[in-house]
């Protein structure tokens, strides 16, 4: 490739984009072929082996549920894909883009398939990191590398815990596929481990999906593309919690504590968000808060747990992913176009921007609850839902009552005022966007419009599965319509509509007094997470400074008397050193030869500790190995003397080398301290002699000594054991202790270098 | 770096000698003392020898490779030898062997007995051997 300096910028919007199109096409076009026996009533089960050993199958679930989260997935990945290629096709990191986000639609397709427990929790973890990659694309920005950090640890966080609580619930229920686990649903209520196993899935879900009280990283996601947002944050990766309690509810459901940690939780962010959402100005943020309130209006109805309930959270689901991706993607048009998202700025673009208007009105008509579209019927089932609850019925109404009247005020600011009423300036001249871009949110808006007038679609194909699958129950009639009478549900329609007009007339004021409010109110969870990682960080500081004092001598001081320490009071509490020794019979054994390697020992070592200079110490510890090395030889380990003899001689090279750099031993400087190094020394002395002697008075287990000896040639056609041991028998083991060794020569590689380029230039030049 | 020609004069036939000698103790090492680790270790003694005598420089022109990267390639090696049993549906690590023109009616006619094993070996030998020089290189640089 030519390396000229100023190039024309690639534009990889290309077959690069096109193939990052067609994988969710494609993959959506398969999922289609399970629509019709999955509404027919009967899941596809699929899956091969993945770690027999530990019950890991890599299993698929395919019923209404998961079905419709495929489909939702791999069609809002299509559009968002699509637009992508024209909304970031010219940016430099293009393909890590498209990388980041294949790796995404994988993570969430796996985690909403899998079957397995353990499966669903890498794909759940796929998710988190790769979410992580995309909230910080703009990695030069350190807004969007905190608030990627920031989703990563409260979502890493919650799948640690929801880590332990499937293993539990694995173990309570024999089994971690979820086909097995969800007709098991009363035993595992019964079991005392029931509470710990819901908190931890809880602690995993709710962070998740941004419930309240681990709310605060969701908007401070926005910092990521928008197509992320549409894609990530409205349609998918959030709705992976809501996806886990949707999943559980067959065998977590139907109790108190399930019933009010959903419905308090849900109830609460539903209102809390949507409150937040009407007083933001950047329509982006406006558009998250109002994520937000979904989510919680979906836990709140899969609290309250009865079919009418499930239902409407299920039709609420299709909803929101239909109206939410959209928007997104339309307010992605207007920031492409005009370089603002500000709701003040934006005034009157309707007629600059027809098509991008026509497709963001009607998600808002949607996401307004106005007939004929869909959201209309999303929003009458949850009334009547919640209208129908024995208990909690007022709470559970009461919170989607207000949260929809807003979600009406928020579709007004997000939709009406940017694209009506008289052009006004902004940062770039407005115009349409390319095809690519305004297609989603039209599509998207066709479906929202076509389920709307044709229920029955939206009820056969995707709700009446996913309601059957989540209430446990495949009788359960489904029933979907428009309008059929003037009901609770519908009057409860006309005063939302009616409320949401006169807030929308306010809201600018409101707006502002709202802000007032939430300046001072002194709870704020954004800095308080702040604080919380700076608490960390002083921690760690703190006990770096104690623990960490960068002199060689305390390390190995600290690590002698620990282990004098730990030998000591063990010997002492276990009674060992109960026993008399017969010194005679061992005494006559010792030959000339033991004598003298004995000698040369204690002398080489003597003399390390009494010598002032370094190349005589080193040389006289490489004396004591060598001695070593002989008592191997002596009573045939040759393997053992071969590598001590080796070992020891590099040693004596590497420290030699090392040791050419430092000063004289100012051992004059450090006499005080030397009786105490010196006690030390012995007492580990004695301590690890006592151990050995008290060793040998027992009988050796010599049955992982025979079991080697007679397997050795036959299973493994070695005779040296030690080498077979090595590479065969215990192979894994060497394999980890040589990434060991690798991993510790690069490091030092890495320190030794790190001074080296630390230091000033001139050193750099003497080397070339 | 040593200024000594007689170290430099003997050096040149002493590390290749430890070199053979190093491939020879891997090769045993199934049967007799030695094996990879300690093939290793006499390997690198043979190029450290060669460092202290000619300098760190000439070394790493002898070596022709970065010693890190002879250790990656080995770990790599290793970890392929250990994949190498999925192929025959064996768990991972499971010795694969072929015994090259043994005698199948002879059960003790083993021939010559090729195997992953071996290979693994020979992982170990390049990570001991490159991991070493890695700090011994760096070392005689840094000083």
């Amino acid at each position: 490739m030519a390396k000229t300096g100023a190039e024309v910028p690639r534009v990889y919007g290309g077959p690069a984009g096109w193939i990052s199109v067609a994988i969710p096409a494609a993959i959506f076009a398969f999922m289609l072929q399970f629509v019709a026996p999955v509404a027919a009533g009967q899941p596809v089960l699929l899956g091969l082996d993945w770690v027999p050993s530990m019950d890991i199958r890599l299993s698929v679930l395919i019923d209404g549920l998961s079905l419709t989260f495929a489909l939702l997935i791999s069609g809002i990945g299509m559009l968002v894909t699509l637009y992508s290629t024209k909304y970031l096709g010219t940016h430099p990191e293009y393909p890590r883009f498209v990388l980041f986000l294949m790796l995404f639609m994988v993570g969430m397709l796996g985690l909403v398939l899998a079957d397995n427990l353990i499966a669903l929790f890498v794909f759940w973890e796929i998710t988190t990191i790769s979410s992580y990659l995309l909230i910080g694309f703009s990695s030069d920005e350190a807004k969007s590398r905190r608030s990627a950090l920031q989703a990563l640890l409260v979502t890493g966080t919650g799948g640690l815990a929801l880590l332990a609580g499937m293993i539990l619930l694995g173990n309570v229920a024999g089994s971690f596929e979820l086909s097995v686990i969800l007709q098991q649903g009363d035993a595992i209520r019964a079991h005392p481990l029931y509470v710990p196993i819901v908190i931890l899935f809880l602690a995993g879900a709710f962070t998740k999906s941004a419930q309240f009280p681990f709310h605060f990283w969701l908007p401070n996601a926005m910092a990521a593309p928008t197509p992320v947002s549409a894609y990530l944050h409205s349609a998918t990766m959030v709705k992976g919690g809501v996806y886990l309690m949707a999943r559980m509810n067959p065998a977590l459901g139907e109790t108190d504590l399930w019933f009010w940690a959903l419905v308090i939780a849900g109830g609460f962010t539903t209102v809390f968000a949507s409150i937040l959402a009407v007083r933001q100005t950047d329509i982006k943020q406006v558009l998250a808060y109002t994520t937000l309130m979904a989510l919680g209006a979906l836990t709140l109805f899969i609290g309250a747990g009865t079919a009418d309930a499930i239902k409407g959270m299920m039709t609420f689901l299709v909803v929101h992913s239909l109206y939410k991706a959209a928007l997104f993607l339309m307010i992605g048009i207007v920031d492409h176009e005009t370089g603002t998202r500000d709701v003040d700025t934006l005034r009157g673009l309707g007629r600059k921007m027809p098509l991008t208007f026509l497709g963001g009105a009607i998600a808002a008509l949607s996401m307004a609850g106005i007939p004929p579209l869909v959201g209309f019927i999303g929003k009458e089932f949850l009334y009547k839902a919640g209208l129908g609850l024995d208990t909690a019925s007022l709470w559970v109404t009461g919170c989607i009552f207000a949260a929809s009247a807003l979600m009406f005020v928020a579709a007004g600011i997000s939709v009406l005022r940017p694209f009506t009423g008289k052009l006004a300036p902004t940062p770039q001249a407005p115009h349409e966007g390319p095809w690519a871009m305004w297609i989603g949110p039209l599509l998207l808006g066709a479906f929202s419009l076509g389920f709307g007038l044709f229920p029955d679609t939206i009820e056969a194909w995707l709700v009446a599965p996913g309601t059957w699958a989540v209430y446990g129950d495949y009788g359960y009639s489904v029933d979907l319509y428009l309008f059929r009478e003037v009901n609770a549900a519908f009057l409860l329609s006309l005063a939302t509509f009616a409320t949401g007009a006169v807030l929308y007339a306010v809201h600018r004021p409101m707006r502002d007094r709202l802000g007032r409010l939430f300046e001072a109110n002194p709870i704020k969870f954004d800095p308080g997470w702040d604080r919380v990682l700076d608490g960390l960080k002083a921690l760690a500081a703190w006990q770096t400074n104690i623990l960490q004092s960068g002199v060689l001598q305390r390390y190995i001081f600290t690590i002698f008397l620990t282990l004098a320490v730990g030998i000591g009071a063990t010997l002492w509490a276990r009674d060992v050193l109960n026993f008399s020794v017969d010194w005679t019979g061992d005494l006559d054994g010792l030959l000339f030869k033991h004598w003298a390697v004995l000698i040369f020992i204690t002398s080489g070592a003597i003399l390390t500790a009494l010598t002032s200079s370094r190349m005589t110490a080193i040389a006289a510890l490489g004396v004591v190995g060598i001695g070593v090395a002989l008592i191997f030889i002596m009573f045939s380990a040759p393997d053992v003397a071969i590598t001590q003899l080796l070992v020891e001689t590099l040693v004596v090279v590497l420290v030699a080398v090392a040791m050419l750099k430092l000063p004289h031993l100012g051992l004059a400087k450090d006499r005080g301290r030397r009786p105490v190094h010196a006690a030390l020394a012995g007492t580990v002395g004695v301590l690890v002699t006592l151990v050995m002697v008290a060793v040998l008075q027992g009988d050796i287990d010599r049955r992982i000594t025979d079991y080697f000896e007679v397997a050795s040639w036959p299973e493994a056609y070695g005779r040296n054991i030690v080498n077979v041991i090595l590479v065969d028998f215990r192979a894994i083991d060497t394999f980890g202790e040589i990434a060991v060794v690798v991993i510790a020569a690069l490091a030092a590689y890495a320190l030794l270098r790190g001074t080296r380029y630390g230091a000033p230039a001139d050193k750099e030049e003497d080397r070339t | 770096m040593i200024n000594s020609i007689i170290l430099v004069a003997a050096t040149r036939l002493l590390t290749a000698l430890l070199l053979l000698f190093s491939i020879f103790m891997l090769l045993r090492g199934h049967n007799l003392p030695g094996g990879g680790f300690i093939g290793g270790l006499i390997g690198a003694t043979g190029y450290v020898l060669y460092a202290i005598a000619q300098g760190a420089e000439a070394t790493r022109r002898a070596l022709r490779y970065e010693p890190q990267n002879i250790a990656m390639v080995g770990l790599g090696i290793a970890l392929a030898a250990g994949v190498f049993a999925a192929f025959f549906g064996d768990a991972f690590f499971t010795g694969q062997w072929w015994f090259a023109g043994a005698d199948p009616s002879d059960p003790d006619d083993k021939g010559l007995p090729i195997s992953s094993v071996l290979v693994f070996d020979i992982g170990v030998y390049l990570v001991v051997f490159g991991s070493i020089l890695t700090l011994v290189l760096a070392l005689e640089e840094e000083v």
